[in-house]
């Protein structure tokens, strides 16, 4: 065996890829090459490591070193120095800061910041993820075998339900329980979907998963499909997700290869066939009955529900339909146990949860940190803070169904009941950060225009309702906005609530009810003196 | 891509090699249609016509399915097709003065290609890169961290 004395990392996700990170891998090899380096240095490409700031980025172990952005004119020197004689090259270092990844995980160890919990995310960005060995090296595959050997369907059910894992896709349904009730619905023929149409604005979790640990998810659902009973699965991964696509093409190819998918998996009579359905673009297929109308190739349109997937799902059949962050959980608590995985967060909603950083801090990025952290925190450790010294106005969670959560929240606990119990949402972990210069009305209309176009046209709540707030909304940023209007878009926002056939129509009226419950002075401002207090707002006074 | 309608041959060419690599199955229709699509750059009657044919489907569920999908498009487009997201993250990152920079620069509003046929404005909702705010696509090209300023430079790139 070959021994290496130093890894290097190149950044991988599209971004990186953008800024050209293929070229610079080219050219690391040809300069490792050319010192003579190659038999001492392993040249990887991993996935998203966080830093969307610098990409792309090359890392360099053991030292732990960060370059980026990296140009190709920069490698010569970056291989020169560091590799070859063995001296940081600072003046390529990337920007001092403590962020999310390895990166942090390195800084935490010294004691400088609270360690981010990594379990989802645990290889992404560490491992090759084209390399099923490098997958294998790292546990992977283990519970796969462990669960067709040692487990009955009911000990993985048990296992799941012990430990509290609840769906990471918005809606926080028993992970578990969803899985038993697919087991228990009779019928020689069923299928498992993993959904990954992540469309959620500014989540981007479940594509950094897939992208930098395909294998995880893939061995998910193969422990999903023995337990559930199922012979064939589907990844639905979101058409403009390209590189995702390929990734999991890869490793689907790369399990079959290896044994782990096709016909007697393990030495076992369990067989399963995996495929992957692109989507087209269409926000609306992340809602899993129109998930599956999709790759049923029809328009993507809600089902009434029930009955549900369990029972009635693709082509008819019993269909377990699980997020990529959900699956992600699978392996890691078959391999440690529930117990393990109740240490963290807090007792109703243990695990970890990713979030997106996003808007008006100091840093953006992608955090997996343990249920319950306070927005507070989040914004202070790994936001570093608001942009300009600024003060934090909002937050916007979990995408455009998430909630408006104002600043007077920002000690409560992030997790499903806390967040209930406060009357906010906690949505699909996007954290849109925003600052004293965000208008409500501004926002709660970009919000209401994302619906009013993805609405898919079925019910008639949804389509009329989304274009109708919008126009008021539209009106009230014009300054030609009425006291009325805002008991029109009351209402609006209840029969949303109420009458919509599926999730996105029923959360489509949020926005309206937080900003009125909580800067309502902000939206009146608008009207009653015809100033938007942001200066945001254009109130040119024309009416629509 | 280009705005010229295509030789009919190509068309017919494009939709019969799609089924061929997928199978004439409605099950398919997806990726049948994202393929024709992106090599003739949009879904013509014709290569509708051609795959009711094949899959034994009516036109008129092709349609709906061909129009329903942000992807597919029903309409000629142009040589680019500049999509620019429009979803909260970015707007609240600078989004909005960077769609009037680009507004102004094209002198087209959105759904439009321009006279010459060489590019097509269209708004999409998040592509999933928030973290590098605002973000256009141009083609397949995902183009982050964009100053209203750089536009005409970034445009200018494409020929």
């Amino acid at each position: 065996m070959k021994a290496i004395r130093s890894m290097v990392l190149v950044s991988s996700d599209t971004q990186s890829i953008a800024n050209g990170a293929n070229e610079v891998y080219q050219a690391l090899q040809h300069e490792i090459a050319s010192f003579g380096l190659e038999n001492e240095i392993s040249l990887t490409m991993v996935g998203d490591v966080g830093r969307h700031d610098a990409s792309p980025l090359v890392i360099i172990y053991p030292e732990a070193t960060i370059y980026g952005p990296v140009k190709i004119e920069d490698v010569h020197f970056l291989v020169e120095e560091h590799l070859y004689k063995g001296r940081v090259a600072a003046s390529l270092q990337a920007p001092v800061r403590e962020l999310s990844g390895k990166i942090a995980w390195l800084s935490a160890r010294k004691g400088t910041l609270p360690a981010e919990q990594r379990i989802v995310l645990e290889r992404a960005g560490v491992i090759d993820p084209d390399s099923i060995d490098d997958y294998i090296i790292h546990d992977g595959y283990q519970a796969l075998a462990r669960a067709l050997t040692e487990f009955t369907p009911d000990q993985i059910f048990d296992t799941l339900e012990a430990s509290g894992l609840r769906g990471r896709g918005g809606a926080g349904f028993p992970t578990g329980t969803k899985w038993r009730f697919v087991n228990r619905t009779k019928n020689a023929k069923k299928y498992v979907v993993c959904n990954a149409d992540e469309s959620e604005p500014g989540t981007f979790k479940d594509r950094l998963i897939l992208e930098g640990d395909p294998h995880s998810i893939v061995e998910a659902m193969a422990i999903a499909a023995y337990s559930v009973g199922a012979d064939e699965g589907y990844f639905y991964i979101r058409g403009e997700y390209v590189l995702a696509q390929e990734r999991v093409r890869k490793a689907i190819e790369q399990a079959k290869e290896m044994g782990f998918l096709g016909k007697n998996i393990f030495g076992t009579d369990f067989k399963l066939e995996l495929h992957v359905h692109a989507g087209a673009g269409a926000y609306i297929c992340g809602e899993e009955t129109a998930l599956i109308e999709s790759i049923e190739g029809r328009r993507g349109e809600p089902r009434p529900r029930p009955p549900y997937p369990t029972t009635n799902g693709l082509w008819g059949k019993p269909t377990l339909v699980n997020n990529v962050e959900t699956m992600a959980n699978v392996a890691p608590i078959l391999r440690n146990g529930a117990d393990w995985y109740r240490s963290f967060g807090p007792k109703f909603s243990p695990g970890t949860k990713v979030y997106t950083i996003l808007g008006n801090v100091n840093v953006t990025g992608l955090i997996e940190v343990p249920m319950g952290i306070t927005l507070r925190e989040v914004i202070a450790i790994y936001g570093k803070g608001m942009k300009k010294g600024k003060t934090f106005k909002l937050a916007q969670t979990g995408g455009s169904s998430g909630s408006i959560v104002p600043a007077i929240l920002q000690d409560t606990p992030m997790d499903f009941d806390s967040f209930n119990k406060a009357g906010v949402a906690l949505g699909s972990g996007a954290l849109l950060i925003c600052d004293e210069d965000t208008c409500v009305v501004d926002l709660a209309k970009t919000l209401l225009n994302f619906f009013r176009k993805e609405s898919c046209g079925k019910c008639n709540p949804c389509r009329i309702g989304n274009q109708r707030a919008f126009e008021i909304l539209t009106n009230i940023s014009e300054g030609t906005g009425t006291l009325n209007d805002l008991t029109d878009l009351m209402n609006l926002s209840d029969n949303l609530y109420q009458l919509s056939n599926c999730g996105l129509g029923q959360t489509a009226g949020a926005p309206i009810r937080d900003i009125l419950n909580h800067y309502r002075a902000e939206v009146e401002a608008h009207i009653r003196l015809k100033v938007c207090p942001t200066g945001i707002c254009p109130m040119s006074g024309k009416k629509i | 891509m280009t705005i010229e309608p295509k030789d009919s041959k190509v068309v017919l060419e494009a939709v019969q090699s799609a089924v061929k690599r997928y199978g004439a199955s409605q099950d398919e229709l997806i990726p049948i249609l994202n393929d024709v699509n992106r090599e003739i750059g949009y879904l013509p009657g014709e290569a509708l016509d051609e795959l009711s044919r094949l899959l034994k489907v009516p036109k008129s569920q092709l349609f709906s399915v061909a129009s329903f999908y942000r992807m597919l498009s029903t309409k000629p487009r142009g040589k680019h097709v500049l999509q620019f997201c429009e979803s909260a993250p970015c707007h609240v990152a600078g989004g909005r003065e960077v769609w009037l920079a680009v507004k102004e620069a094209l002198k087209i509003e959105e759904n439009e290609t321009t006279p010459d046929g060489k590019w097509t404005l269209v708004t999409t909702s998040c592509l999933g890169v928030c973290g590098v705010g605002p973000v256009m696509m141009i083609d397949d090209d995902v183009i982050g961290n964009v100053d209203p300023a750089q536009v005409p430079a970034i445009l200018a790139k494409y020929h």
